[in-house]
This record gives structure tokens, sequence and C-alpha cells, in this order.
């Protein structure tokens, strides 16, 4: 660490990377109640209206409304993965290599 | 008729065990079936291959470095498939398309909860695990804290997942290969020691990384291949697969709703709790992130892993449909006897091995079978070699040697580790034949997230954590877990035999109460906490907080 004292002095103060933390993290902690949100809501909805998710998807269809709901929830996890991925990659990526550019001055 | 004794048999164990979620990893006890050669000879193509990868990953195989991490030198994509394919359990493949083939509906709650983990290790942890770490979970959370405590506690975390999860699997590969290839419990138990240790010892995580993407690549074709077969039967119309099932399925629309499975909601938050946050805390996943080069690549790496898991998912759902179609038409050929009333031959869980059959003959039959063995193989290959690291890199180098062992005699402890877990593993297998030990990977689970998921997550996050905070909260969830895990049905009844509904603990998963005490023990005792040390760590944080976010300073690609 130490032949780095310098950057990490300058980085600490550094208001973009102060920015960048906070954001990562209130982004972080969004997507992960959006993700405890739609699980938890799909189980709690299973332990509390059975008879609403076998309700059919139209009238004279076999399938319930709880299959494309369930298949839903698995879409939208690998979704929200891929969204948060992307951002991280570009977005956050460049303002960190940012921070870190300006601390090698 | 469907006769709920045999098809639902293991089911209903597994319900009065209250272990909603177990069915996703038990096989329960099988019955040996006649000797299947395809499915022999083309898993020994498979051993071939994977054996002969190792012979050329040995030579790559030098530092402690290429032993833990491959070097630091896969893709993102392969790190994925990876992931996946450490993950991606037979359990999973056939427990879960049985259990679809049994109740419909119930299937896909089970696919869920073993999916929902993912964007949790994505937005939490992926990133800062790579950043921080080197070789071990235990990098990562004792990284500003003193070594040898928080080092002791993540080696236990890790060794105790390790084991209830490697016995489990063990348990698995014998009670598979009777039902599979028709040979005795013993010889897979044994196989499955050797062949695993082979590919660890030499090839190290280079040669453990080809086995899990191969494995995976096996097992997203061949089970792509049904459910497309499957659903090119219906003309593509999940509609009508539905109509079909229903009409033929013993318990006729039922199959379409949620049936008994998910009851009290405490149980079923509980038990989500275990797969969401434990799955953040399995000491072999968390590893597989050190081995790719940089942040960006970690987090690659965990975008394809959800992407192709939870595709996988999708398919057993279809596959378990096309399981209902397919066989309860031709009893003649998938049930005891020809009579549905005796169940399935092999038990429930054999719906998708019988579906290959089903469309594509006897040779895809045994490809199936020898994808779904050689999964095993993958799955304890990645937990053998997490449990070596542990005990070599956390145990040995920091903890007694203090930091001071050198690469060389890391990786000769690394590799006399791995012979001692693979020997135990046999032993274990061997020793756990016939018990019961359906509730062993949700007790795997329930420590993962009560102990060495809090760890991570407070030393990481939060600030004014401490080493006495960490160390007391993570034994502290530990031990929470494992006891309300004994006091629970799925052991106090199952395994010690009391009488049912004499469980002192009365839901299926210590989660809710082990993770949250964990968490307020870490929180308390941190706060409590006024040492010289506890005022110098908490300095530390943001400097470590800086390499965890900047990458700055983190360990690279090994350069050789």
């Amino acid at each position: 660490m130490s032949q780095h004292t310098d950057s990490y002095l300058q980085i600490r103060n550094n208001p973009k990377f102060i920015s960048l933390v906070a954001k990562r993290n209130r982004y972080s902690f969004i997507m992960t109640a959006l993700m405890m949100f739609v699980y938890y809501g799909y189980i709690l909805l299973i332990a509390f209206n059975k008879e609403w998710l076998a309700t059919k998807v139209s009238a004279g269809s076999t399938m319930s409304i709880g299959i494309p709901m369930g298949l839903g929830v698995i879409l939208f996890t690998i979704i929200i993965t891929i969204i948060y991925v992307r951002r991280a990659n570009t977005e956050f990526d460049t303002e960190a290599a940012q921070v870190l550019k300006e601390a090698q001055k | 008729m469907v006769n709920r004794k045999h098809i639902l048999g293991g089911l209903l164990a597994l319900l009065a065990a209250g272990a909603a979620v177990a069915a996703g990893a038990d096989l329960g006890n099988t019955q040996k079936q006649a000797t299947n050669w395809t499915a022999i000879a083309m898993f020994g193509i498979f051993v071939g291959i994977t054996l002969f990868i190792t012979k050329w990953a040995a030579g790559k195989t030098k530092t402690a470095a290429d032993f833990y991490t491959a070097g630091g030198g896969i893709t993102g994509f392969q790190n994925g498939l990876a992931i996946a394919g450490d993950y991606m359990s037979a359990a999973s493949f056939l427990g879960i398309s049985g259990l679809v083939f049994a109740n419909g509906f119930d299937g896909l709650i089970f696919s869920i909860g073993w999916l929902v983990g993912w964007p949790v290790i994505t937005f939490l942890m992926a990133e800062r695990l790579r950043n921080l770490g080197k070789f071990t979970f235990a990098d990562v959370a004792a990284y500003r804290f003193a070594q040898t405590p928080v080092r002791s506690f993540a080696a236990t975390g890790s060794l105790v997942v390790v084991a209830f999860y490697m016995i489990a699997q063990m348990v698995g590969a014998g009670q598979l290969i009777k039902v599979l290839f028709g040979l005795e419990y013993t010889y897979a138990v044994v196989m499955v020691g050797i062949i695993m240790m082979m590919y660890v010892l030499f090839g190290g995580m280079t040669a453990t990384t080809w086995v899990q993407i191969i494995k995976a690549i096996m097992l997203l074709t061949g089970a792509t291949f049904m459910a497309v077969s499957v659903l090119f039967q219906f003309g593509f119309s999940p509609e009508a697969l539905f109509t079909k099932a229903v009409e033929v399925h013993t318990k006729g629309d039922a199959i379409m709703s949620p049936g008994a499975l998910i009851k009290d909601p405490i149980s079923a938050i509980s038990v989500g709790m275990a797969l969401m946050f434990g799955t953040a805390g399995l000491p072999h996943i968390l590893m597989r992130f050190f081995t790719v080069p940089s942040a960006k690549e970690a987090r690659k790496s965990v975008g394809w892993a959800t992407t192709w898991i939870g595709y996988f998912y999708i398919l057993t759902f279809i596959i378990g449909f096309g399981a209902i179609v397919n066989l309860i038409q031709n009893p003649g050929e998938y049930y005891v006897g020809g009579e549905i009333a005796k169940g399935l031959k092999g038990g429930g869980n054999m719906a998708a091995v019988h579906l290959a059959k089903a469309v594509g003959g006897d040779l895809f039959l045994g490809f199936i079978s020898a994808v779904a063995f050689a999964t095993i193989l993958a799955v304890v290959a990645g937990l053998t070699l997490s449990g070596a690291s542990a005990v070599s890199h956390d145990l040995y180098a920091t903890v007694f040697k203090k930091g001071q062992a050198s690469s060389e005699d890391e990786l000769r402890v690394s590799k006399i580790t791995t012979i001692c877990l693979g020997a135990l593993a046999v032993v274990l297998g061997i020793l756990f034949e016939k018990e019961n030990v359906a509730y062993m990977v949700m007790l795997a689970f329930a420590i993962a997230c009560s102990a060495n998921f809090p760890v991570l997550f407070m030393s990481v996050l939060w600030k004014d954590c401490t080493t006495k905070g960490a160390t007391i909260g993570g034994f502290v969830g530990l031990f929470a877990a494992v006891t309300l895990t004994v006091l629970s049905a799925n052991v106090w009844e199952a395994v010690l035999g009391n009488p049912k509904g004499s469980a002192p603990f009365p839901y299926s998963s210590p989660a809710i109460f082990s993770m949250t005490l964990a968490f307020f023990t870490i929180w308390l005792v941190s706060i409590l906490d006024n040492s010289e040390q506890a005022k110098k760590e908490r300095a530390l944080f943001p400097d470590q907080l800086i390499r965890s976010e900047t990458g700055l300073g983190a360990s690279t690609a090994s350069s050789h």
C-alpha cells in the first residue's frame, strides 16, 4: 500500500470520489431492495393469495397467472443484474478511472 | 393414475421434514437399475477429456496463485460459465424437474429461490471482492482487521459450509450412480473422490475451471435440446403443453397453481433469505471472483452466470412439463412394472432422465446420465479447492506462519490438504450412505448467510466494524444457524427420530433469526469496542474503501 500513499490521500479528499461512492452505494442498495421486493412479494403472494395466482390468464386458457409471473421473476432477476453490470462497467468504471488519473498527476 | 406413494414419496418426506427447498438438493434413497453401458462410456469420455485438460493445466500450475486462482487470467465470460457449472448441481437439474413433474407449479418456486442470490452478489459483493481479495474471501473479510481471529473465523465458516455441502454431494453421487449407471453406491463415492482429487491436486484452479465450463456447456446443451424437443411437440405453444399436461396429470388443473409448499410465511421468508444471502457467502463461489483479472471482468462473470443459471431453471420447468406429457402416456416404458401406480423407474427424480430417452433415444439417455453424474465432479472439485485454500492460505500461511510462508510451502500444504479432504469426503460419503442428508445443503446455505455473509458485508461496507465485532458476530451467527437447524424438524424429527411435531424450533430455516442475530452482534460488539486496535481499524477504512471502489493497489493477474 505504501507506494500509493500519496494517491490515497489525494483520492480521499477528491469530491469526485466521494460522489462516486455515494452514487454506487445508493444504486447497489436500491437495486438490492428492488430485488428483495420482487422476490419476497412473489413469495408472500403465494403464502397469502394462492387463489388469485391460480386465476387463468384469460377465459378458457389453461395457464394460470402465477406461471408467467414466476417466469417473469426469473427474467427480472437476469435483467436487473445485467442493467447493474452495464452501468458499473461503463459509467462507474469511467469515473473511477478518472479519480485514479487525477491522483497520479 | 399417478401413484402418490412413489412419485410424491420424496416430496412428502420433505414436507414432513419441513424442508421445502431441500428437494433441490436431495436425491433421496434410490434403487439400483440395470447397468447402462452407453452412459458409462460417455462418462468415461468426459473423464478422459477432463483428465487430459488437467494434464495441460498441471504444466501451468506452478505457484500458489496458479493453484488458487488460475493466475487470475480467466475471462469474465469463461468465469461466468464456470460459476454456472459450479452452482448448477445434479440435484437442481433432476430434483427441480422431478418436482415440476410431480407438482407442476411448485417446482417454479424452487427455481426462483435458487436464482435470486445472484443479483445480491452482483450489487454488493463481486467488484469489492475482486478489488480487495487475492485468494480467499477471508482476504477480504480480514483486510483491515487483526488477521488471526478473523481468518480463523473465516476459515471455520468456509470449512463447515464445504463439509455439509460436500457430504450432500457425495451421498447424491452414490445414490445417482445406482440409477444412472446401475453400479454400486461405493464405486461412485470412491470414483468421485479419486477423479476430483486428480483435478484439484494436479490442475488446481485451471483444471477445476475448465471442468466446470465443460460441464456447464454439456448440461445447458442437453437441457436446451430436451426443452426445445418438448416445445416442438406442441408447436412451440406453452398453452398447448400446459393443456395436455393438465389433461393427463392425476392432479389435473392443480398443477397450474401453487400447492402446499409454502404454508407459513415466516418459513417461506426465512428459506428465501438463506438462499438469497447464503449464495453470497458460499466460499467456493466467492473464490471464483479471484480468477478474473479485474473488477470489470468480475461483474461480467456474474452477469453471465446469472443469465445461464436463470436460463437453465426456465429449461428445467419446461422439462418437468415435458416429462408429464411424455412419460405418463407411456407407462410400460417408464414406470415400475408398467404401472403408474408403482411410480417412475428409479424414483421421482428420474423424470428428466426418462424424458431424455423419450425425446432422444438410448444414446441421448446415456449422454444426459453422464452429464448428471459429471455435474457432481465439477461441484466437488470446486468445494475441495475452496476447502484446501481455507486451510493452506488462511490457517497455515496467515494464522500459523503469520504471513511468512513461502509460495512453495503454501502450495505444498494446499496439496496435502486436497488429499486429506478427498479422503475425508470418501469416508463421509460412505458413512452417510443410509443417513438422511436432506437438511445438509440448506444448513450450508444457512451458515453461509448467517456467518460468512454478515462478516463480509460489514467489514467491507461499514466503517465502524472491528475485529472483535466481526469475529464474535460471525461465530454467533454460525452457532445460531447450526443450533436452530438441529432444533428444527429437519434434524430433530427427521434425523434424530423424535416424534413428529416435537421440534422446538418451528420453522424450515433459521436464516431470518440467525442472520439478524449475526448482524446485530457485529454491530453491538463493534460500537462497544473502544480499544486502540479498534481505532486503528476504523482509521484504515477510508483506504480500504478507495481500494474496493477504484481497484487501486488491487492484486493483478500474476506475472510469469
